[in-house]
């Protein structure tokens, strides 16, 4: 089964959660992470709107417009799953005890700064928890393709207002996987077909390369 | 003096010019009916304070279409074009605030409290205008408290005395907001008599509740 590059990029990423983690998933791409959690790991979602034990989708037989997720649509909660109002729900995230969030983005830069809410007087859809969610969270991991339009997301320095400052640990696309670390974008995985010198070409930062690069499996 | 009363009697309390929190998340939880109600009173030049815009034609959406929202503080408004339309046209000032602060500003007005420190916005556009302070080693903006004149709650049970229960993810920023108003208003799917929410579910206790407004009335 070939998926496409937004299906590759969610199943990598499904390989960073572990059993118990609680995950808060961004809108977008990242939502199709729920669609990869690998057999046997137990990950308890959490969405900001006020909810973990988010279950798998509805069907007509158990909609209920007043269960939802952040982005509005209707959801399933597990019953060992707990709802709450959005002051708790932000102590969550807030509060460092969100394991690992996932969020696509418009920038993102080798110091980890991540630039993801707004594109002046052009889009101007509002930070909503991202800010929260980049600063709270233990783990911050950018799921996105590589370039945009051909043009790099990956660069030296976010040129757009920043989401948070330097909070990314990890960004997959579908051409690599990247670690942030002080010295700058580690490079540790490159996807099947593409050869570093292609990956580093759409990506304005640096690259180091692993001494142990290896293969990202889909 | 009973608090349930017809829509129309509540809203004849909201005046022009007037702050007004409004509960919700993409309109789950935001009562349709107090908003249809102002909506047809007309009142306009209100701040409104809500997590989001909602959409054109349903919750807050439904005031920024009508052209009665002088002032909005949201955190995100991307799902209704609308808003950002009257936004970039300078006929509607949008301010929008980290949801995660958004909702301690709202529970430190309804708390008594100055206002809160959080780590969310140092280093971005969020933090120009506002005090850094160090606390323990750690960098924290000061945000202030927020206070508003009306707060339109949407409970799902609300017994006659005004305690309210929310199911699931209708709670969002409901409880929060029902604390910080000078005039709280419930829209309510379901009116029960007093004594049917055992003590312990009550998520908004009824001293904060002023009227409620059965939904459809």
């Amino acid at each position: 089964m070939s998926l496409d590059v937004k299906g590759r990029i969610a199943k990598r990423v499904a390989q960073e959660l572990s059993s118990g983690d609680v995950v808060n998933l961004g809108i977008g791409l990242p939502t199709l992470v729920g669609n990869y959690i690998e057999d046997g790991v137990e990950v308890i979602f959490q969405s900001e709107n006020g909810l973990i034990g988010l279950g798998p989708e509805p069907d007509e037989s158990n909609i209920d417009l007043d269960l939802t997720n952040a982005g509005g649509e209707p959801v399933t909660i597990f019953e060992h799953g707990a709802t709450f109002d959005s002051a708790t729900s932000f102590g969550i995230i807030r509060g460092g005890h969100v394991d690992v969030t996932v969020l696509g983005s418009l920038q993102v830069d080798e110091e980890g700064n991540l630039a993801n809410w707004i594109i002046p007087g052009k889009k101007v859809p509002g930070m909503g928890g991202a800010m929260d969610l980049v600063v709270g969270a233990k783990k911050v991991i950018i799921a996105m393709t590589h370039t945009a339009r051909g043009k790099a997301k990956i660069l030296t320095k976010c040129t757009l207002p920043f989401t948070a400052v330097k909070q990314v640990n990890m960004i997959i696309t579908e051409l690599g996987v990247m670690e942030v670390t002080s010295e700058g974008l580690l490079l540790k995985e490159i996807a099947p077909g593409t050869t570093v010198k292609e990956i580093q070409d759409l990506t304005e930062a640096k690259l180091i390369v692993n001494s142990d690069l290896k293969t990202m499996n889909f | 003096m009973s608090k349930v009363v017809l829509a129309k009697e509540a809203i004849s309390h909201i005046k022009d010019g007037m702050s007004i929190m409004v509960g919700g998340f993409m309109v789950q939880g935001t009562p349709e009916n107090l908003i249809d109600a102002i909506v047809e009173c007309g009142v306009k030049d209100l701040t409104i304070i809500c997590n989001d815009a909602g959409y054109p034609d349903k919750g807050v959406g439904k005031l920024i279409s009508n052209g009665q929202v002088k002032k909005l503080i949201a955190s995100h408004i991307g799902l209704n074009p609308m808003a950002g339309e009257l936004m970039n046209e300078g006929k509607m000032e949008v301010v929008l605030v980290p949801q995660g602060t958004l909702v301690e500003q709202i529970r430190s007005g309804g708390a008594g409290l100055g206002g809160v420190l959080t780590p969310t916005g140092l280093g971005t556009i969020v933090e120009e205008g506002k005090k850094i302070l160090e606390i323990q080693g750690e960098k924290y903006l000061l945000e202030e408290a927020l206070k508003a004149d009306v707060a339109l709650i949407g409970g799902s049970i609300v017994d006659k005395k005004g305690n309210i229960v929310y199911r699931y993810t209708t709670q969002n920023f409901n409880k929060v907001m029902a604390t910080a108003a000078e005039l709280v208003m419930v829209g309510a799917k379901e009116i029960v008599e007093p004594g049917t929410i055992h003590v312990d579910n009550v998520m908004t206790p009824h001293l904060f509740v002023d009227y409620i407004v059965k939904e459809g009335e």
